[in-house]
């Protein structure tokens, strides 16, 4: 069992009948992925890639037992459909979109909230690639092909640099168990310490890699938490070394506003909790295998 | 999104936030009539630009007559202010605010931010107003006094007077502090602002707590549900090239190097400058041209990285997963003929779709340079730079 999904996870696309979410409906389903319905209000008893869809989230749980979502929906109303998710009793959801405003996230954790830690949905993103894991289930944007189903437990904020570092992986033939996309955003579901803790328990899991950029505190208390509690070895990398100070990197969240936050600061506090950095990109496969082979 | 000074006073106002009375204008003449409006003997005239540290680059001037405005504003007007803030090419002054001077009794800093460890809104606040709150933190951390907002209630009055008492403030002015920090929240949390920032807030000789500067920006990703905000963007306070990157959906950041990128994603994009950075160049630019790239987003994004005139090389890296590599291979092709490129281009594509792609730049018959991984990538576009140059240079020596 990998963390967070698996291949009889049934999910459910929120917003299945936008050109996108078809396109990528269609693609997690040749992929494996147990989609059993969509959401889209006003458009319920149509059928999307030979799934039916709901008028509610609520509706879609009743008839199909979903128990994990994917919201396509636009800016301007995910955070509402992200909050229906977890009130229908969705366990996992992950929020593709792009451009949702801070204080609507703000609200959605808020309001998740609500629930006992035993019942709170997660959610990872919004700003994000999605996650997958290879061979079983993809829930999400990317590219399934260019992962191999292996050991290695991928957290990151970036899609496309995921992608690179699962390619330099598979180039090597080594795969990953569960790759997690965090997400851009200033106000994400999960940080790289969520999902630390997870990769820790998960007997899949052998090496965990990190993929930060600049901005925010959440690879600072990563490593704090790393320090403390995670066993497994983690490789990291950060992206934006040559990025100027106060200036935002197409991520909403990728911007340099306090101490800590820039790569330089951050590559030093997780060199300083026994994580072996990745110096550049390039070698972010390389790296690993390293530390791979020292752990074996 | 930024405002000017003025015009946050004007939002706040309308929130309950004292501020000092005064009055915008576009020219010299229009600020001395604007003064004479205003009454008094005294006036501070204030360079409108989005930037911090007007005050010690001079965009900040007292002025005691008719005579000193026309001489301050004669200095303002048309000049590129440069503060700590603006970078070396400064920002440009077409508007001032005059305000009446008033008398000050003591300075207090105030702040809203959007915290990333709670994720929530704090409240960050000091008994030394004036100082930068850099300076403050680092010089006195003892004075800064930090409160963090409930989302589902909103900021609580006990919470407002906690911070009026620790700032030392007396009795008779916490009722007004109390007003000017619910005030500030509810314009934050109403209208989407990322940060608003009264700098000093002032408590002048005859008790009033005054916002005697203000800064505010917004929520790029919420100005679809305030229309009376977006109207407030001010263009020529923008960098030209970011701005119309902007409004043609591409994610730009203009850089001081003179290798021009091209790149998919954020995180790829700034991995991208760092491995330049690494192969011993530095970057003009970073650009996210998104998902979805169509040929002519990416000719479209070809044409803003050569308005650069420090650039001398290209280097396009794209690893599809929702972009075909086939077609930012044409609209490579495709903005290659058009512009009649005669500098170095490098492209490494990689995922769907590459062989098409490959296949499409090979039988172009253009000197593109191809690349396989990252670093290869790096390697030949600085490499192609440097030998660039070479030429170049043997060529002017001729």
């Amino acid at each position: 069992m990998s963390i967070l999904l698996d291949r009889d996870t049934r999910v459910i696309v929120q917003g299945i009948t936008g050109r996108m979410a078809r396109f990528h409906t269609k693609d997690m389903i040749d992929y494996g992925t147990n989609v059993v319905g969509g959401v889209v209000p006003g458009k319920g008893g149509e059928t999307v890639e030979g799934v039916p869809v709901f008028d509610t989230v609520k509706q879609a749980v009743e008839a199909t037992g979903a128990e994990a979502s994917l919201v396509f929906v636009p800016p301007p109303f995910a955070a509402d459909s992200i909050m229906e998710a977890a009130d229908a009793g969705i366990r996992y959801c992950v929020c593709i979109t792009d451009g949702i405003p801070a204080q609507d996230m703000i609200r959605v954790k808020r309001y998740m909230y609500r629930y006992p830690k035993d019942k709170r949905m997660v959610l990872t993103g919004p700003n994000c690639a999605g996650t997958i894991s290879p061979g079983k289930a993809l829930l999400g944007i990317m590219p399934g092909h260019i992962y191999l189903p292996g050991n290695v437990g991928i957290i990151g904020r970036s899609g496309t640099l995921g992608y690179e570092a699962a390619a330099q992986l598979k180039e090597r033939g080594i795969g990953v168990s569960t790759s997690v996309g965090i997400g851009g955003d200033p106000i994400n579901g999960s940080s790289f310490r969520d999902i630390l803790e997870r990769f820790e328990w998960d007997a899949d899991t052998e090496v965990i890699a990190m993929i930060g950029e600049i901005g925010g505190p959440q690879e600072a208390e990563a490593a704090e938490y790393i320090r403390d509690h995670v066993s497994k070895p983690v490789v990291a990398y950060v992206a934006g070394l040559t990025a100027p100070k106060g200036r935002t990197m197409g991520h909403a969240g990728a911007i340099i506003s306090a101490f800590g936050e820039s790569a330089s600061e951050k590559v030093e506090i997780l060199s300083a909790a026994g994580v072996t950095v990745a110096e550049n990109p390039a070698v972010i496969g390389e790296t690993i295998a390293r530390v791979m082979r020292k752990a074996a | 999104m930024d405002i000017h000074e003025y015009q946050a006073k004007e939002v706040l106002s309308n929130f309950g936030v004292a501020v000092p009375s005064g009055a915008l204008a576009y020219s010299p003449e229009q600020a001395a009539y604007r003064a004479r409006e205003l009454g008094g003997d005294k006036w501070i005239v204030k360079a409108q630009v989005h930037a911090g540290g007007r005050g010690k680059a001079g965009g900040v001037k007292l002025c005691n007559s008719e005579n000193e405005i026309h001489e301050a504003c004669d200095e303002m007007f048309g000049r590129k202010l440069v503060t700590h803030q603006t970078g070396p090419e400064g920002k440009g002054i077409y508007r001032v605010y005059v305000e009446s001077a008033v008398p000050i009794d003591r300075e207090i800093y105030l702040g809203f931010v959007l915290d990333r460890s709670s994720q929530r809104v704090m409240i960050v606040a000091s008994s030394e107003g004036g100082m930068e709150i850099e300076d403050i933190s680092a010089e006195r951390p003892d004075s800064i006094v930090r409160s963090i907002v409930e989302p589902a209630v909103g900021l609580q009055e006990f919470q407002a007077r906690e911070i009026a008492f620790n700032l030392g403030l007396e009795p008779r002015l916490v009722q007004q502090m109390v007003r000017t920090l619910q005030g500030c929240y509810s314009a934050f949390s109403e209208l989407d602002a990322t940060m608003v920032e009264i700098n000093p807030l002032v408590v002048t000789g005859d008790d009033r707590v005054l916002a005697l500067d203000a800064k505010m920006s917004f929520d790029d990703n919420a100005l679809f549900r305030h229309p009376q905000i977006s109207e407030l963007r001010d263009k020529s306070q923008e960098d030209p090239r970011e701005s119309r990157a902007a409004d043609r959906g591409l994610s730009y950041v203009g850089l001081d190097g003179n290798i021009g990128c091209i790149v998919n994603g954020a995180g790829l994009a700034m991995a991208t400058m760092d491995t330049i950075k690494l192969a011993g160049g530095e970057p003009a630019n970073f650009l996210d041209i998104g998902g979805g790239a169509s040929p002519e987003r990416v000719a479209k994004a070809f044409r803003l990285v050569l308005s650069d005139n420090n650039v001398q090389a290209v280097l396009v890296n794209i690893f599809a997963g929702i972009n075909r590599c086939d077609w930012v291979a044409e609209g490579v092709v495709q903005a290659l003929r058009e512009l009649q490129l005669d500098l170095p281009v490098v492209v490494r594509l990689a995922g769907t779709n590459v062989e098409e792609g490959q296949k499409i730049l090979a039988q172009s018959g253009l000197p593109i340079i191809r690349a396989t991984t990252l670093m290869e990538a790096a390697e030949r576009a600085v490499g192609a730079w440097k030998s660039d140059l070479t030429q170049n240079t043997k060529m002017r020596a001729v």
